[in-house]
């Protein structure tokens, strides 16, 4: 018998029972939508990641003293900024400092409200790719003056929402002056407050030493510079300075965020087996039904090949039809929610293979047994069948 | 000639020790019209099992066509049943879903005929029993008489050498029935060999040559 021959009778069944082909083709479907929308969604999310992360830069690098361990070491240099820029690959440098005070809307609470105090300097905007939403950053005329500039989770949670108002620092009032825009590289300037050197010198007490230290480097000597900057900028003790690269530990935090996948996987595939099952089941109830169609078929010329071949091909064209529906409702499932959340879609076709080779393995092992037992049948014992 | 069918001294027994067949030899020539008679349980069904190759004998011969089939592999019967043997069943048998053309081309799909050829010669068949104009029908459009004379173009499509009906107005009313068997009839004069299953004596009287079956031997 040819293949269209065998095509034409593995269809039959599902010409003449469509909405029970679709009911058996549904457990398959779903199995195969999940498979691809959970591998799908992270895929787009990376995509959205690598954009983002390519938008703010993979350049930027972060020294601060380990934690824990600055209490017994001489402090950072002042100047260690500077120094960091005679890195011949080094283009920008800035520092913070944490200036060790707290910060409240008004001065007759003592609530820290939680946000960190830091001291900044006027170029350290340019190093993070940050921008200001409202107001002007720290520069080099109000630095001196008591004037903050407010992260935007500060202003969030300071409640602020244009410059203006005056907050309470330490033992003095200082306007805000600026609301900084979300700053992915650095989540913890975002939910601090910022002041320039020279104010926190006066108002503060500070010190003068710098606790972070960011630098800006080009993108190919990046590792070049990384192992060379803690002994730049803290000469003393160059085994005390950690550096990570922002961008890294951004990626990772969404990575994890997303890494959903493994369990959802296998829940994909508990859907698909269940599907498989679905169809093992209608393929037997099938056989049984159709006993007198099977004697029928053995009495034109039929032979015990042909019943096995009709039965498995109606079996993968089932599973088939699921594995391809559930390929397109995948499909348009990470579609869907990657508009949803603003990301590029992004459709692994090695999702889309797998599963739609998936269905077929199904389709030959559900159908495998019922065929099996439509052409063992004995042709007189078929044709009684009531 | 070579006869048509020829069964030698066949014996059947079921698991269980129930002789359905007790030394049967009946032989069909060319172009013979035979009915084949007797009551329920007297072994007829278990004899057309054997003329078509559908069951092998416990022991004895049959001939298809002067080849022994006692001895042949499963898939070499079932090319042969398909090539030689047409079969009417009592209830028809069609394929639901599918129209009355496809239902005779049905016939020609497991005798191996070419796709290409086989609607031509289902429409062939269907002429001949009258329902060219029912091609595009559906067994569940088609009266009882209309089926079984489906069916009965589905048996012919092949040009078999041996058509076996079993009970073939069984499921139809007088009229019908009648006119089914006046198309076999018809059919034989045109030359096709037909062997008629029935219980009914009224039916096998008409026809040409009567083999009497009581239980399990033939009588005449």
């Amino acid at each position: 018998m040819k293949a269209l021959d065998l095509l034409d009778l593995g269809l039959l069944g599902l010409r003449t029972r469509p909405m029970r082909a679709a009911l058996s083709a549904l457990g398959i479907s779903i199995g195969i939508a999940t498979m691809i929308v959970v591998v799908g969604i992270p895929a787009s999310s990376q995509q959205q990641l690598m954009n983002e992360l390519q938008a703010l830069g993979t350049n930027l690098l972060r020294a601060e003293v380990a934690p824990g361990t600055s209490g017994e070491l001489p402090p950072v240099p002042e100047n260690s900024p500077e120094m960091a820029k005679r890195i011949g690959p080094v283009r920008l440098a800035s520092a913070i400092a944490n200036a060790q005070s707290t910060v409240t809307r008004t001065d007759r609470v003592t609530d820290s409200s939680g946000l960190s105090v830091l001291v900044a300097k006027p170029d350290l905007l340019e190093v993070l790719n940050g921008k200001v939403h409202s107001g002007t950053f720290l520069n080099d005329a109000n630095s001196s003056f008591p004037t903050v500039v407010l992260g935007d989770k500060a202003a969030t949670r300071l409640g602020i929402t244009e410059p203006g108002p005056q907050v309470w620092i330490g033992k003095t009032w200082f306007t805000v002056v600026g609301i900084l825009d979300r700053l992915p590289l650095a989540p913890d300037v975002e939910r601090s407050v910022l002041v320039g050197w020279g104010a926190a010198k006066t108002h503060l007490n500070f010190s003068g030493h710098p606790t972070v230290v960011y630098v800006k480097a080009e993108e190919q000597a990046i590792d070049d510079v990384r192992g060379v900057l803690p002994a730049t900028v803290f000469p003393e003790s160059p085994g005390e300075i950690r550096v990570s690269r922002p961008s890294d530990a951004l990626a990772a935090k969404r990575l994890t965020e997303n890494t959903f996948s493994a369990l959802f996987l296998g829940l994909a595939g508990v859907a698909l087996l269940v599907g498989g099952v679905g169809v093992a089941n209608t393929m037997v109830i099938s056989v049984l039904e159709r006993k007198r169609e099977i004697g029928l078929r053995r009495a034109l010329g039929a032979t015990r090949g042909e019943i096995r071949g009709q039965f498995v091909t109606e079996s993968v064209a089932l599973c088939l039809l699921g594995g391809l529906s559930g390929a397109a409702l995948g499909v348009l499932g990470t579609a869907g929610y990657a508009a949803w959340r603003g990301w590029p879609t992004v459709i692994p076709m090695t999702a889309v293979f797998t599963g739609i080779g998936a269905a077929l393995l199904v389709g030959v092992l559900a159908g495998a047994y019922p065929a099996v037992r439509a052409s063992r049948l004995a042709p007189t014992e078929a044709l009684a069948a009531p | 000639m070579t006869p048509v069918l020829r069964i030698s001294h066949a014996h059947k027994e079921y698991p269980g020790g129930v002789k359905a067949l007790d030394d049967v030899s009946l032989t069909i020539g060319p172009g013979e019209l035979v009915g084949i008679v007797g009551p329920s349980g007297s072994g007829k069904s278990t004899l057309l099992n054997l003329m078509g190759t559908l069951d092998r004998p416990s022991s004895g011969t049959v001939e298809i066509d002067g080849r022994d089939v006692t001895t042949l592999s499963d898939k070499a019967l079932s090319k042969l049943r398909g090539r030689t043997i047409g079969f009417v069943f009592q209830q028809f048998h069609l394929t639901d879903g599918i129209s009355a053309l496809d239902n005779v081309a049905t016939g020609l799909l497991h005798a191996g005929v070419a796709r290409k050829w086989r609607h031509a010669r289902a429409l062939e068949a269907l002429t001949k029993v009258g329902l060219a104009h029912r091609q595009n029908h559906r067994p569940h459009q088609l009266s009882g008489g209309e089926k079984q004379r489906v069916a009965i173009a589905r048996a012919l499509v092949n040009d078999p050498k041996l058509v076996l009906a079993d009970e073939p107005t069984g499921a139809l009313d007088t009229a019908n029935g009648q006119a089914v068997l006046d198309l076999l009839k018809g059919l034989n004069r045109a030359g096709t060999t037909i062997a008629i299953i029935t219980h009914d004596r009224e039916i096998a009287a008409t026809l040409p040559r009567c083999v009497v079956m009581r239980d399990g031997r033939v009588h005449a």
